[in-house]
């Protein structure tokens, strides 16, 4: 085979396999949602639930960010939730933070809603008001509870 | 010939290198009290051997005698545990990994079986030490192989591949790469195995005939005798790792040693055995009838 | 006693056996990474084994990715209609093929079809004292042969394990929306919702890029070190093909309880 065949067939399959690359960036995953700058923000929880590490930020049902650290305040006994929020989105320093699910069953991440506040959010900032996960274990508890407090009542 | 003269310059400066290390007495290839085992098994015990420029040498001897060996102690391919092996004034067991390999610039080996590249072109084969070592123009260097190849008598073969040679032509391409960058010392590992007679009677004149025109030195390990004591100019017989008679052809074929005497004439019995030591026949015998 | 004794001496002798094997193999790593320079500076020889490793495997690369990626299609749907997510099938698809199945299963066939023919090659030019003849040429047989060959493998194997994968949700999505009717702005929009670039795509190349090296290295190494026969070509060639197996998977748990241990 001559050199210039050979260097076709290569430059084909270097091409074709960087293609392959390209497609499963652009395409496939979400190449442009995850790059450019963060900025980092906290937030503690009473119970995260079953929150993950990189689970979705979202916003207005928007992504805006993924959860990038889980840790645990040894003082209040408190969860601290680390969310790297993308550079392009600016959020009013007295934003919430809650941990809903997706769907019944579907996997947990942090809702944001927006506060009124004149300044923004600055890397490093805290997040004041918070709102736990909704535990189905202690909802169910506290429904048989309030149940079994109700009967004897209408007994009477 | 649009490079004649750029050649015939190339050849006059390497005619002038040859002038200037030839007028130097010293030998080629010198070995002292050289002495080498494979762990436990020696194989060479204390092997003295002298090899001057312009002489083609036979160093022959039976089947696992160490001539090989020997022939690998000189390439620089094994390090001798004992003794000294110095090539064109250089100790082998003082070089580095570089200055072996820019002494075997000035080496060429012919292995047994040719060991042609087998995915390469016949001149792309004897192009490939010019490649490597030269920056020589592309068009310099085919005209430089062709020349080669003319020398072997392969020129209308530059084209073909290795796979598509008879043995004996392969034969002669290898000679030809192996002598690419007129080498001041070629070795040569059993040149004649598996030629037939004609292609033999070839690759025997060939060798005479590069060495005297490249004016190198040349060891040849080889068992076939008579071929070889018509060709070179002086033999060396091993045998069990140290050597056990030396000389011209004449002298050999004229020796009393018995030894070389067997050798020479191919007799089956002799100082080398025909039977593997083994016990008496019949003790074998009376044992089984007991 | 005296069997149990012959017992323990062949396990000890496997054991230094394998150690120093092992040992020659790191020595062999380094020795081919140091002569590794003029396999860059003269790019032809490492353009000719791209062609050798890379463009001669695309052919059961690509076959086996579409195979692969159906029968994913086929199965996944299977699956998540049980759960009433089907939707959720280019996830399914994308994420098994990105992250294991994709370097995984082209990595074996990498070491199949292009690792063995290396060995055999190396091996053969061994056996018929090319090597050598290289080595008298001073030629060194690890920069020109093995640095190039090593080189050609690590640098096809990303290449053909995203084109593997490609080729697998192309599968995926011919079975699932095409053929079976899952509505396709689902199947992209899920899927490109819950991939992620970095977390998963790169990973997946990152462990393609590992496998590439395992098996080059192997290939190349089984190839220097075989015994110079007929028979011993064969063997370093099995050889080639079993311990690529086994080191890829074992490199795969690593690399996914390394990469993936937070989710």
């Amino acid at each position: 085979m001559s050199r210039t065949t050979l260097d076709l067939w290569v430059g084909i399959f270097v091409a074709a396999g960087f293609a392959a690359l390209v497609f499963l960036a652009v395409k496939v995953g979400s190449y442009s949602g995850s790059s450019g700058p963060t900025y980092a923000v906290s937030a503690e929880f009473d119970n995260i639930g079953g929150l993950k590490v990189r689970a979705p930020v979202k916003s207005a049902g928007v992504v805006v960010g993924r959860v990038g650290g889980i840790g645990f305040d040894e003082k209040t006994f408190r969860a601290v939730v680390r969310l790297d929020l993308d550079g392009q989105f600016e959020f009013p320093a007295d934003t919430s933070a809650s941990i809903l699910t997706s769907g019944l069953l579907g996997e947990q991440y942090i809702g944001l809603d927006a506060g009124g506040d004149e300044t923004n959010l600055k890397d490093g900032d805290k997040l004041q008001i918070t709102q736990s996960a909704v535990v189905l274990e202690k909802l169910i508890g506290q429904f048989l509870f309030n149940k079994a407090a109700e009967t004897p009542a209408t007994a009477k | 010939m649009r490079s004649f003269a750029r050649i015939a310059a190339s050849f006059a400066l390497r005619f002038f290198k040859y002038v200037n290390t030839a007028s130097s007495k010293e030998p080629v290839v010198q070995l002292e009290q050289v002495r080498f085992a494979y762990g436990e098994r020696e194989i060479l015990r204390g092997v003295d051997l002298t090899v001057h420029r312009g002489q083609l040498v036979a160093i022959m001897g039976g089947s696992g005698s160490g001539k090989t060996t020997l022939l690998r102690l000189i390439g620089g391919q094994l390090r001798a545990n004992a003794g000294r092996v110095t090539v064109a004034g250089q100790d082998l067991s003082r070089l580095s990994t570089s200055a072996l390999y820019a002494l075997r610039r000035r080496m060429g080996m012919l292995f047994q079986f040719g060991a042609l590249f087998t995915d390469m072109s016949v001149l792309d084969n004897v192009a490939f030490p010019l490649r490597e070592h030269t920056d020589l123009p592309a068009e310099i260097v085919r005209d430089l192989v062709l020349m080669k190849l003319h020398a072997v008598g392969l020129r209308g073969a530059a084209g073909l591949m290795p796979s598509e040679l008879s043995g004996g032509m392969a034969r002669r391409v290898a000679l030809a790469r192996a002598v690419a960058l007129d080498p001041l010392l070629v070795l040569y590992d059993e040149p004649f195995a598996g030629l037939d007679p004609i292609s033999l009677g070839v690759t025997g004149q060939l060798i005479r005939r590069l060495n005297d025109a490249l004016g190198a030195a040349s060891i040849m390990v080889t068992h076939d005798v008579q071929v070889s004591l018509g060709l070179v100019d002086y033999v060396y017989f091993v045998s069990d790792g140290v050597i056990v008679a030396r000389g011209t052809p004449d002298e050999i074929r004229a020796s009393a040693d018995p030894f070389v005497h067997q050798f020479v004439h191919a007799e089956p019995d002799g100082p080398v055995p025909f039977h593997y030591p083994a016990p008496p026949l019949a003790s074998l015998i009376e044992g089984a009838t007991a | 006693m005296n069997a149990f004794g012959e017992l323990l001496r062949k396990i000890g002798a496997l054991t230094i056996d394998g150690i120093w094997r092992l040992g020659f193999a790191s020595r062999f790593f380094v020795a081919v990474l140091r002569y590794s320079g003029q396999s860059f500076r003269r790019l032809p020889l490492t353009i000719r084994e791209i062609y050798f490793s890379g463009v001669l495997s695309l052919l059961i690369i690509l076959v086996s990715g579409l195979f692969v990626g159906m029968v994913l299609g086929l199965q996944g749907y299977d699956i998540l209609q049980r759960f009433g997510s089907s939707d959720a099938l280019g996830i399914m698809v994308a994420l098994s093929l990105l992250r294991e199945l994709g370097p995984v299963v082209a990595g074996l066939l990498f070491a199949s079809r292009a690792g063995s023919a290396v060995t055999a090659e190396i091996g053969l030019m061994k056996t018929t004292e090319q090597l050598q003849a290289m080595d008298m040429m001073a030629v060194n047989p690890v920069a020109r042969v093995v640095a190039p060959r090593f080189w050609g493998g690590v640098i096809s194997m990303p290449l053909l394990a995203a084109m593997f994968s490609a080729m697998g949700i192309f599968g995926g999505w011919l079975i699932g929306v095409v053929a079976i009717g899952v509505d396709d702005g689902a199947f992209w929009s899920q899927m490109s919702a819950s991939v992620d670039f970095r977390y998963d795509v790169v990973n997946g190349v990152v462990k393609s890029f590992v496998f590439g090296v395992a098996v080059s290295l192997i290939a190349v190494f089984e190839g220097y070190d075989c015994q110079p026969t007929a028979e011993g070509v064969s063997r370093a060639i099995t050889r080639t093909v079993v311990s690529s197996a086994l080191v890829i998977l074992a490199l795969d748990f690593v690399l996914t309880s390394f990469m993936f241990r937070g989710l």
